[in-house]
Parts: C-alpha cells; structure tokens; sequence
C-alpha cells in the first residue's frame, strides 16, 4: 500500500463496486452497534422537555443534568456502587492471585501430578451441580447473605486458568534453567522471574475478571437478599426492569411522567456503563490477545 | 546453591541441567528399572521435589473440592426428599419420584420445546453473523477504518446482560420506547411487545446477536490471518476479482473453523442463558419464554422445592451431556479435533 501511486493498476469496475458494498456493510454495522448507546446518551443528556415530547432520535435536544443530579442525589446508588467496586477489586484480586498458583504449576513440563490436577480441574468444565446444589452449599457454609458469597465461589475460572497456563508455558525453559541453577525455588522464580514477565497476561486475567465481577447479577440474585450488600447490577434490575426504586414513585402513570422516569434510567445506564467504557479502549487489545491465546489448544 | 550436597543430588532437576546426556541417562535408568510402576518411595520423593508447586496448588485443589465436587455431589438431593434441618443425608430416599413428577406435569413439554426451540433458532439465526462479518471486515483495506470497526463491534460484549435487558426493556416499551415511536411513525398501533409469547424468541435473538456478533468474530479474523497471502497474490494474477478471492479463498480458508465452532454450538443446545431470560420473560411470555433453567430457578430457589428442582436441573445436565459426547464424537470424525 505504500508506494501504489504510481505502479497500482485501476481496478475494474466489478471490484470497485464491491469495495463501496463492504464500507457500506461496515458503516451499517458501526451504526448499528453504537446507535443504543448514543440514543440513551442523548436521552439522559436531553432537556426534560423535549424527552417527554419524544422529540429525541439521535442527538440531544437542549441540554440537561437535572436526571444525573436525580441518579446522583440517590443514596442507593452510590451504596450499590461502593459494593461494586468492593466486589469487582477484593474478588479480581483473589481471582487472579489464584488463578496464578494453580496455572503456574499446571505450567511446568515436569511437575509431578500436573496431568492428573489439570483432569481434575477440566472435569468441572463439564460437569457441575447446577443450581441448587451450589446455592445449598453456600447456605451450609454460612456464606448466605455476606460479601463472602460473591467473592468465594468462582474464585478460580477454568478457562481464565487455562489461558493463563498457555502463556506460561510459553515462556522459554532457560529462564527456568537459570534460576533453579542460581538456587531459587519454584515460588522465587515464579515473583522474581515469571511474573514480571507475564504483565500481558496479568492484564488479561484482571480484565476479564473485572469485567465478569463488575456486570455479575445472578450470584447477587441468589446469594445476597440484603440490599446493603447488593452490587449495582441487583440496582439496575429492581430500577430499570421492575421500576422499583424510590427515583420512579408515582412516575409511571401518564406518559410524560413515565417518559421522566425513563429519562432517569438512561441517565442510570450511563452512569453504570461509563467506568467500562472509559477503560475498555486502553484495554481492548489485551482482551482481543487473550482471547486468541485461549483458542490455541496444545 | 543448596546448603548440603545431598539436596543438590537428590534434585533430579538440577542433576539435568548439568548436562543433557546426564538427563537421558538417567531417564532411561529410571525407565530400566522401574517401568512404569510407581512406587510410594518415589511418589514421594517427586513431592518432595516440587513441594514448593504443591503448596501453590493444594488451595486450589481445595477450593474445586469444596466448590464444584461437592456440589456434584449434591445432586443426590434429586433422588432423596431433601428436608433441610435433616440434611442431606437425614433425609429419606424416594428414587425417581421427582423425575417422574417432571415427565407428567403439564409443563414437561413446553419447557423442553422452548429450550430447544430457542436455542436451535438462536443458532441458525446467530451463528453466521460474525462469519459473514469477519469475512467483509477483512475487506476493508483501510487500516484505522477496520480497526475502528473490530473495536466497537465488540464494545457491546461488554455491559451487562442487566444493561442490555434494561434497554431492551425501555426500547420496546409501549410508553414512549423507540420501537413504538418508530412504528407509529407508520401510523401504526403501539405493541406491548414483552408481553407477547410471538415476540419473545426474536428479542431474545435479536438482542444476543447485537451484543455478541463481535466477540464470536475474533476467532474467524485471527484465522483468516493465517492464511497464505501468496494464495491471494496466484488469485489476483489469474485475474480473480475481490468478491472471488473472499468466496474461493477466505472462506474456503476459516471453513474448519466455522464448522468446528458450529458443532460446539450444537452441544450447548440444552444450556440456553438462564440471565437474559429470566429478565425479560414475565408469566404472559412463559408459553414461549420458559425454558428449563427458569424453571428450576423458580421451583427450587423460589419455591424452596430443592429435590424437584434439583431433579428437573439433573434431566437437563444429564440431556446436555449426551449431546456434548455426541458432537464431540462428530466433531472427531468430521475434523479430527475434539474436546478430549
């Protein structure tokens, strides 16, 4: 592409044509997948007027905080939120620690009983419980109705672990070598010498468990009836799909009252999805190579 | 190095990196005399080796016994009248009682019919998206243009299932959602459409196709960039046009890709995404909405009916795993790749 000034012959009509199809085809689907978002931007962004005209398609009409200052004077949302980010640091850094000292092991070409715990751990994939047996489990554990419950159980993905084990046992043998000749022992050279090594992979794992603590609901749903510890995914349900929160009273009986109130849960959407989308572009490209690394069987 | 010498012999791994050939030596040795017999003497001498891997690992190995094999376990709940303040095993046993309650109720059918109904539809109508994506994004010439693109095609991946119900919910609401503005540009009645059985299946897809297209597209893009790129420049010689280099290369090129990702999807036929249903469906969408994990969520959490839920969740698993041998067993002889 970079010196076809002059030598690219013009390509035929047939081609060109289909080219103009393909960016077509990719504009549609930009617009497709960004239009929601933009929509409920615009509607949390819009002056409460306009929104209960229905005047509002794409872009903002007028311009208005007063849904934010609404969402934002809410105390339970900023509880929820505080259980969010509790659940989504304290359980990444658990998920990720251990998924590390299980994949680390897993990694090593010559530990003794690597293929039996790598069995051992696959099976799970496979086979599980389901729910009732697991929610007993939690309720025998008295993990029922604390934080614990959110954290404990799915501290370490199958999935995530395997990514992790394909990395490090990419990593070449001599690094290995060296270190053990230099006295060190497997714990020493996994902190001294594969993990700094590792960041990429740290990123991914980190990345994907964020994401998973910070949008759980079904675990919250079955495991923490106690608003104060609900996340702010158990918010968002009672708010945006069974319109229970003390924002909407007596908000849904005419259609501009239900139009504020719909105003309000955009600015809710927003107000949940911003934290993921202003890290999601710095992120992206670890989450695409962590994907890949995940797909390459041994 | 070590503080006494006989640690530094007894480390066998040591011992191998001193030299190579000391290495096949002493493999063969071991081979020799030992053949294959595993002995305590040595089971614990290999501990004692990678104690320091052991002791990364035995949490683990805690954690899966306590969160995933006694859950497993648990599912002996479903032949027994499970009592809670007589436990698990005070309780008594009934054998198939609640499995044979199952098969007879009324909802037996409906349940297994919108279980596999909704994911034989959800296959068909998802499972090309992100082919047929992947296939014209690797058109695109433009670099930043395609990489824009890639990047916000799977920026939906990434909210929440409660986000997406949420705005499924507020779009097609019949009190000034969009998909009512919209039709009533038209001239059109508004439709309650969560309310309606008709709908559900098409929301359901609809919405999973939008959010996941993206994500699925990875795998097919990361293939197609290992095509042979002199396979392209013999086409555009012999005077293959673009729409002919995708259709006799690319696609040719992903094909065991695609048809290994769409043997998977028929595995999972039986384990439909318990999250998004159970937010968007309502008692008057059950005829179409109810699948079996709904179910089992209602009965068994809800109710409190453990057993019965535990049995009805157990029919499912039992159903899914036969068809997770089976394509896998497909999947073998059709491209040699399989799960185990």
């Amino acid at each position: 592409m970079k010196n076809n000034v002059k030598t690219k012959i013009r390509e035929p009509f047939s081609d060109r044509l289909f080219y103009g199809f393909v960016i077509f085809l990719m504009i549609l689907v930009l617009i497709i997948t960004l239009y929601p978002f933009i929509y409920v931007l615009s509607m949390s962004l819009s002056d409460p007027v306009s929104v209960m005209k229905q005047e509002i398609w794409l872009y903002p009409k007028g311009f208005s905080l007063q849904s934010y200052k609404r969402v934002l004077s809410e105390p339970g949302i900023w509880r929820a939120y505080g259980n969010t980010i509790f659940y989504t640091v304290f359980g990444t850094l658990i998920n990720v620690v251990m998924t590390v000292m299980l994949a680390y092991p897993l990694s090593r070409k010559h530990f003794w009983g690597r293929k039996a715990v790598t069995m051992f751990v696959t099976v799970t994939m496979f086979f599980s419980g389901g729910m009732i047996p697991a929610f007993l489990l939690v309720k025998n554990l008295g993990m029922y109705n604390t934080r614990w419950a959110l954290i404990i159980p799915g501290a370490i993905g199958v999935y995530n672990m395997i990514i992790a084990r394909t990395y490090f046992s990419g990593i070449s043998e001599s690094m290995y070598e060296s270190a053990s000749i230099d006295g060190a022992n497997d714990i020493t050279i996994l902190t001294r010498i594969i993990l700094p090594v590792s960041k990429a992979i740290l990123a991914v794992l980190t990345l994907f468990y964020a994401i998973a603590h910070w949008n759980t609901y079904f675990n919250a749903l079955l495991y923490t009836p106690n608003l104060k510890l609900q996340p702010l995914q158990m918010y968002l349900v009672k708010l945006l799909i069974q319109n229970e929160s003390s924002m909407l009273d007596g908000m849904t009986d005419t259609l501009e009252r239900s139009m504020y109130a719909m105003q309000i849960k955009y600015a809710t959407i927003i107000v949940v999805i911003v934290p993921i989308l202003c890290v999601y572009p710095f992120l992206q490209k670890h989450f695409a190579q962590g994907v890949m690394i995940g797909a390459v069987k041994e | 190095m070590r503080g006494r010498f006989s640690d530094v012999l007894l480390d066998k791994d040591v011992i191998r990196l001193f030299s190579q050939s000391a290495l096949k030596e002493e493999l063969s040795l071991a081979k020799l005399s030992n053949p294959r017999r595993l002995t305590l003497k040595k089971a614990l001498f290999y501990i004692h080796r990678d104690r320091y891997l052991w002791l990364l690992v035995l949490p683990c190995i805690a954690y899966f016994v306590i969160f995933a094999y006694i859950p497993m376990g648990g599912v002996i709940l479903a032949f027994k009248n499970y009592i809670p303040t007589k436990g698990i095993w005070g309780s008594s046993w009934v054998g198939f009682k609640y499995f044979q309650d199952f098969f007879a109720s009324p909802y037996f059918g409906r349940l297994l019919r919108n279980t596999v109904l909704l994911s034989v539809f959800n296959i068909l109508w998802s499972f090309p998206v992100p082919v047929i994506f992947a296939l014209f994004l690797n058109e695109v010439k433009n670099g930043p243009f395609k990489k824009i693109v890639q990047t916000v095609s799977y920026m939906p991946y990434f909210i929440s299932v409660v986000v997406l119900a949420g705005m499924v919910v507020n779009f097609l609401s019949p009190y000034g959602g969009i998909a009512n503005k919209l039709i009533g540009l038209f001239g059109m009645e508004s439709i309650n459409f969560l309310a309606e059985p008709k709908y559900f299946r098409t929301i359901y897809i609809a919405s999973g196709i939008w959010q996941g297209f993206g994500y699925s597209s990875i795998i097919y893009l990361s293939t197609i960039s290992s095509i042979d790129p002199q396979l392209y420049e013999a086409a555009k010689i012999d005077g293959a046009r673009r729409f002919q280099r995708m259709a006799h290369i690319t696609f040719p090129g992903i094909l065991p890709t695609v048809v290994i990702m769409l043997i998977l999807s028929f595995g999972n036929i039986m384990s439909v995404g318990f999250e998004k249903i159970n937010l968007l469906y309502s008692p008057a969408t059950y005829e179409t909405a109810d699948v079996i994990s709904t179910y089992v969520y209602r009965r068994g959490i809800l109710d409190a009916q453990y057993s019965f839920g535990t049995a009805v969740s157990l029919f499912n698993s039992v159903i899914n795993f036969g068809l997770i041998l089976l394509v896998n067993k497909i999947s073998r002889r059709v491209s040699d790749i399989s799960l185990w």
